[in-house]
């Protein structure tokens, strides 16, 4: 009975002690080693990434095994690169991060999505480039390469954290054969969300086959707040943040809510279990890839990183992925009823590279990210798998390659928008996934609706609530 | 002499007193510098911190934003804010089913049961079903999680293959009980290898004059054996119950969904502490479920000492 009692305390309090030891240490350690370029000394750094050869975002593992490390290393003998791997979905992977910048530690430099430089600059986690690394920072040239609102993605008040690492933009993709075993044309462009629903109800009387994927529910995190209910909202003319306030239950919001209802309740157009599946956003990969879901929203990465056919590098790799699988512009729910009177919406996130502000080697560091952020450093990516770079003498000459991020490139990006870079976000976009949740499993629209402004006023306060 | 003799004998007691009360005859202070580095330890690692989560629990520390950078001292709001969460009695209420109905009542009747049928028992049989279950409890949670996802599958699982029901989520339809069956698979053994042992303290030759006098196997089961292991008992149903109630190998499976139906209280916890990133609030439920944990065992102990 002791024993038990006393074990559980020390477990627990081995849990409470871990944050209070490592507060006491964060504020040491920052040292800048002198490295000239003639001889550095004998120092490692680190990179992390939610990469991982043979699994997520395989392609670029590889290419920081392949290319970054040898190069670097080759450009500054006695220095020592190492990769830590991660493949987990990117909500643990935040957590990982945030878990090793507290404690003081962490790799050098360190991949976050944009979305996060908000709340990590306001714990302090990470700093401002020219803090960390500084005049060097200033004085390289890739800056005149990278537009303004690509850097916007990782600053936060003004201030640069980042690199930039590229940008993204949404899109439909659809099952080109099951699209005309329904009778449905291959070459689609809907134009509002009944056109979208009429392909759907068209789809659902193929044997098999999910009509329609638009991601729900909590277990899909971020996924379901980008590629489903923002992209919807901006089609309805709103967006989650604007004059200082947050989307509550409003009309767009509402329409949002009773179009995914349409879907997965009233008309069983998409697999409403699925969404709550522990792992239901990598099981609707595998059932595209194998001609099983029509229709699936999703960012250029599910074209780069999923079902790409390239030996190693997607996850739920597609042979016949250019003939097959088509992608269309994602339309606002009536024409001209889109953000900015759009017919068309997206939204787009960007992630970047920030250096660790605990790194003991950050100049040296910054080179590493300067490499990594060259042009070279973009083509060699781009042999394993193209992404829209942040650079634009990058994008120029390797997008022509690729019909598809061009398309991104030329057609999506010029109408995407961008969710609010503040530190609120996550918490009501976790808020929004549950009100979506509620709703895909039979809570009624206004129910869900009254609990996700609760929980947002919770968040945010009630007076900063639009309510129409 | 009689009075000589009792004071002797008086001086011999108090002689033999003080040498029990200081066996290495040391004095206090002496005694004391040689426990100071136990109490240290203990006071460094186990009293510190729990002070300390106390005071988290005090605080809206936060894992990221401006909260991580700039504490401020909150006082009993976490608390008040844990009980006005429908998520904090939804995840008690799991809890209290899960605990009962996985440990309580699934591993002890199963371990029990399994313990009586194979006390006879000699040889193979007994050393395959004894391997089997204590296969199941020695194998690490992970790869039980697996093996249990593998055979769960919606898509492709064993279970649905053997039962022929074609895409069944068995974790999305079912997910309590599916958890509920996992952790009495996982935790039996113990109940078994416990019970096992207790029944062979109970006494042959009662059982046998109990036959002799023509007592049914269920008589001698309810008035011999459950008497005698009556303390065996007791203090497997504490083991279990505590377990069961800190167990998180069943977020394994689920990740406390879909919306919450497996949320117990460890995962609770950690989705809050960690997941959402609220330190100072997942330190204040977390001494909650100190606290239920404390009654538990002084409830137990209570009946214990009644007995």
């Amino acid at each position: 009975m002791v024993t038990i009692g006393r074990r559980k305390l020390i477990t627990l309090a081995g849990l409470a002690l871990v944050p209070g030891a490592l507060s006491a240490c964060s504020s040491s350690s920052k040292t800048a080693t002198n490295s000239g370029s003639g001889g550095t000394k004998d120092v490692t750094l680190t990179i992390t990434a939610n990469a991982i050869a043979g699994g997520k975002n395989a392609a670029e593992a590889q290419w920081v095994a392949d290319w970054v490390i040898p190069q670097f290393q080759k450009a500054n003998p006695g220095a020592t690169v190492k990769f830590e791997p991660q493949g987990v979905n990117d909500e643990d992977y935040k957590t990982k991060i945030a878990l090793d910048l507290k404690s003081g530690k962490g790799a050098d430099i360190i991949a976050i999505d944009g979305i996060w430089t908000g709340e990590f600059a306001q714990a302090g986690y990470i700093k401002p480039l020219q803090d960390v690394a500084g005049a060097a920072v200033d004085a390289w040239d890739g800056w005149k390469q990278i537009p303004t609102a690509v850097q916007g993605a990782v600053s936060f008040q003004g201030k640069i954290y980042g690199v930039p690492d590229g940008t993204d933009g949404r899109v439909l993709y659809y099952n080109k054969s099951l699209f005309s075993k329904a009778g449905l044309p291959t070459d689609w462009q809907p134009t509002s969300w009944d056109d979208v629903l009429n392909a759907a109800r068209a789809l659902k009387k193929l044997k098999g086959v999910t009509p329609i994927q638009l991601d729900a529910g909590t277990a899909m995190g971020e996924a379901t707040t980008m590629q489903g209910i923002l992209p919807m909202l901006v089609g309805t003319g709103e967006y989650v943040w604007t004059d200082n306030k947050w989307v509550g239950n409003t009309g767009g919001l509402r329409d949002v809510m009773n179009l995914y209802r349409t879907i997965y309740i009233d008309e069983k157009l998409g697999d409403a279990v699925l969404q709550q599946e522990a792992n239901g956003r990598d099981s609707s990969f595998q059932e595209f890839a194998a001609g099983q879901i029509g229709i699936l929203a999703e960012g250029d990465y599910f074209w780069r990183s999923v079902i790409n056919p390239a030996q190693g590098i997607g996850t739920a790799p597609m042979a016949d992925r250019d003939t097959v699988v088509g992608y269309t512009k994602i339309p606002a729910m009536k024409p001209g009823s889109g953000v900015k009177g759009q017919d068309f919406v997206s939204m787009s996130g960007g992630s970047g590279r920030v250096l660790n502000p605990n790194s003991k080697n950050a100049d040296l560091a910054w080179k590493l990210l300067e490499l990594m952020c060259s042009p070279e450093g973009f083509a060699a990516r781009a042999a394993g798998t193209l992404s829209i770079s942040p650079r634009d003498d990058v994008n120029k000459t390797l997008l022509a390659k690729d019909p598809m991020l061009t398309y991104v490139s030329t057609q999506v990006l010029p109408i995407t928008s961008y969710r609010p870079g503040l530190a609120d976000y996550t918490q009501v976009s976790t808020a929004m996934q549950q009100a979506s949740l509620d709703v895909v499993t039979g809570t009624s629209v206004a129910d869900a609706l009254k609990t996700y402004t609760g929980t947002l006023g919770g968040i945010v306060g009630s007076s900063n609530i639009t309510n129409n | 002499m009689v009075s000589t003799r009792s004071v002797t004998g008086t001086g011999v007691v108090r002689a033999r007193r003080n040498r029990a009360d200081d066996v290495a005859g040391l004095g206090r202070a002496r005694a004391g510098v040689f426990v100071a580095p136990a109490l240290l330890m203990i006071g460094m690692f186990l009293l510190f911190p729990a002070i300390w989560t106390i005071y988290l629990g005090m605080t809206d520390f936060r894992l990221t934003g401006l909260a991580a950078a700039h504490t401020s001292f909150v006082g009993l709001g976490n608390f008040t804010a844990a009980f006005g969460d429908k998520a904090f009695w939804n995840a008690l209420q799991l809890t209290v089913v899960f605990v009962a109905l996985s440990g309580v009542i699934g591993q002890s009747l199963l371990g029990f049961s399994l313990a009586w049928s194979l006390r006879r028992l000699k040889g193979w049989v007994r050393t395959l079903v004894e391997s089997l279950a204590l296969a199941a409890w020695v194998i690490p949670g992970s790869v039980n999680a697996f093996l249990w996802i593998a055979l769960l599958d919606r898509r492709d699982g064993t279970l649905n293959t053997l039962l022929n029901t074609p895409g069944t989520a068995w974790l999305i339809s079912y997910p309590m009980a599916m958890i509920v069956i996992f952790n009495i698979w996982v935790g039996t053994a113990f109940s078994m290898q416990l019970f096992s042992s207790a029944l062979s303290s109970v006494s042959p030759s009662q059982l046998e004059s109990a036959q002799i006098a023509g007592a049914s196997e269920f008589r001698q089961l309810f008035d011999i054996v459950l008497p005698t292991i009556k303390g065996h008992i007791l203090t497997n149903t504490l083991m279990i119950t505590l377990w069961t109630f800190n167990t998180f190998t069943p977020f394994l499976l689920t990740a406390g969904g879909p919306n919450r139906k497996t949320e117990i209280f460890s995962v609770y916890i950690y989705k809050s502490a960690i997941g959402s990133g609220q330190l100072g609030f997942g330190a204040a439920i977390s001494m909650i479920m100190l606290l239920i944990n404390l009654a538990i065992a002084l409830l137990y102990m209570r009946v214990g000492r009644k007995r």
